[in-house]
């Protein structure tokens, strides 16, 4: 319980932080476009 | 005639006398008060804690039956808690008002909210080693969540007789949290640890990621671990609400009407579980121990984690950032930014902290969902 509960917990969190990490780098923040 | 009048009379003492027969529902009128008195003189938690106490002094007036099968809490604990719907119906309010934009910049810190729920399964072995039985152990366990809906969402569903008890623990131990956290996080740190300064998040994050963010931990979370989804899931649809900008009445609807009305319903049937022949027994001040337990192994775990991550990043953590990987939002994270000034005027990890902190909302989630599905893995549930 405790391997796979902990385990578990810290796995998909890790892959949770991969795949934000990503999508961070895949949709950056846009610098705001000036007015003309 | 007489003997009518006598009989009349009697009918309003009987619940003076069943008062002298039962002790404990005096006791438990007291506690109701205390936690009145915490509420709105201390101002902890009275959200929560004055519907609670009024629930307790409701359920154990003597012959009260607001929690029989007729009674008018009955009908509400019937209707949110037998069904999970209202821990459920916070989540979305939760959703709606949580800003993940912290953990977004830095999505390392989501390691920290996952280290900040150790204390469940470490807990949960405790007290199955004191011989809890396994649901009921797990049911403790999920105070180390340290975060009342979850707590409340498992226990209701697998050891619905430890309600009272481990609803009271979970939130008067999240409030506890200033008290709690800092002597162990100042136990497990060396001073040069606690005064370094971490450099401030720049980061931005684009909205696009923060409304794919839901999404996509719904979609992961579910998939990893199913169990939990209808957690997950509410949490997430409250911040897809919210990020996307375009249902602005729902998101306000969900943090403020629905979050209040379900909040006042949840603290009433939480209080009118802690009838006094069911909450006065040694097991319930040993459930109240181990939640306390459970809370600081995640202080401890978080802190932990937070030192591994200053030696994998060449001492640029400050480790106390750690202790926030709890779900207790944003307070963990303002107990380490007045930690972290008391140690170095220069220090300002308030942001680093939040970013921690909503890991440790999003990490309590997860480490419900995950428990509940290896239980559910290894037949231990259904």
């Amino acid at each position: 319980m405790l391997i796979c509960g902990m385990g578990g917990t810290i796995l998909t969190l890790w892959i949770m932080s991969l795949v934000m990490g990503l999508l961070g780098k895949l949709f950056p923040e846009k610098p705001a476009k000036k007015e003309a | 005639m007489a003997d009518a009048i006598i009989n009349g009379l009697g009918g309003l003492t009987v619940g003076f006398q069943m008062l002298a027969v039962d002790w404990r529902n005096t006791v438990m009128i007291l506690v109701g008060f205390v936690l009145l008195y915490l509420g709105i003189k201390k101002d902890c938690e009275p959200l929560l804690l004055v519907p609670i106490g009024f629930g307790c002094i409701l359920a154990n007036i003597p012959l009260s039956d607001v929690m029989s099968q007729e009674g008018f809490i009955r009908a509400i604990y019937d209707a949110g808690i037998t069904t999970e719907l209202f821990p459920l119906l916070i989540f979305v309010g939760i959703g709606a008002m949580t800003d993940f934009g912290p953990v977004l910049a830095q999505p390392s810190t989501f390691l920290l909210g996952a280290a900040g729920q150790f204390g469940i399964f470490l807990t949960l072995l405790l007290a199955l080693a004191l011989g809890f039985p396994q649901l009921d152990a797990v049911a403790i366990g999920i105070i180390g969540a340290c975060d009342g809906p979850t707590a409340i969402y498992v226990t209701s569903k697998y050891a619905p007789h430890l309600l009272g008890a481990v609803s009271v623990a979970a939130y008067s131990y999240m409030s506890l949290v200033p008290i709690i956290q800092p002597p162990i996080m100042r136990l497990l740190t060396t001073k040069k640890e606690r005064e370094t300064v971490m450099k401030p998040v720049a980061k931005p994050v684009s909205k696009t990621t923060k409304m794919m963010f839901p999404l996509v931990i719904t979609i992961l979370g579910g998939i990893i671990a199913p169990k939990g989804l209808p957690l997950l899931g509410t949490i997430m649809l409250g911040n897809l609400m919210r990020e996307s900008g375009v249902v602005s009445r729902l998101t306000k609807a969900s943090e403020n009407e629905i979050a209040n009305v379900v909040t006042l319903f949840l603290g009433l049937c939480i209080g009118a579980t802690m009838v006094g022949s069911a909450f006065i027994k040694a097991q319930t001040l040993i459930i109240l121990a181990l939640g306390l337990v459970a809370i600081c192994l995640d202080t401890v775990c978080g802190v932990l984690m937070g030192k591994v991550m200053r030696v994998a990043t060449g001492g640029k953590v400050n480790p106390l950032i750690g202790a926030a990987g709890i779900s207790a939002f944003p307070m963990a994270a303002r107990v380490v930014q007045r930690e972290g000034q008391k140690w170095n005027k220069k220090s300002y990890l308030l942001m680093h902290a939040m970013g921690a902190n909503a890991g440790g909302q999003v990490g309590s989630v997860i480490a419900a969902a995950v428990m509940l599905s290896v239980l559910a893995g290894m037949g231990i549930i259904r």
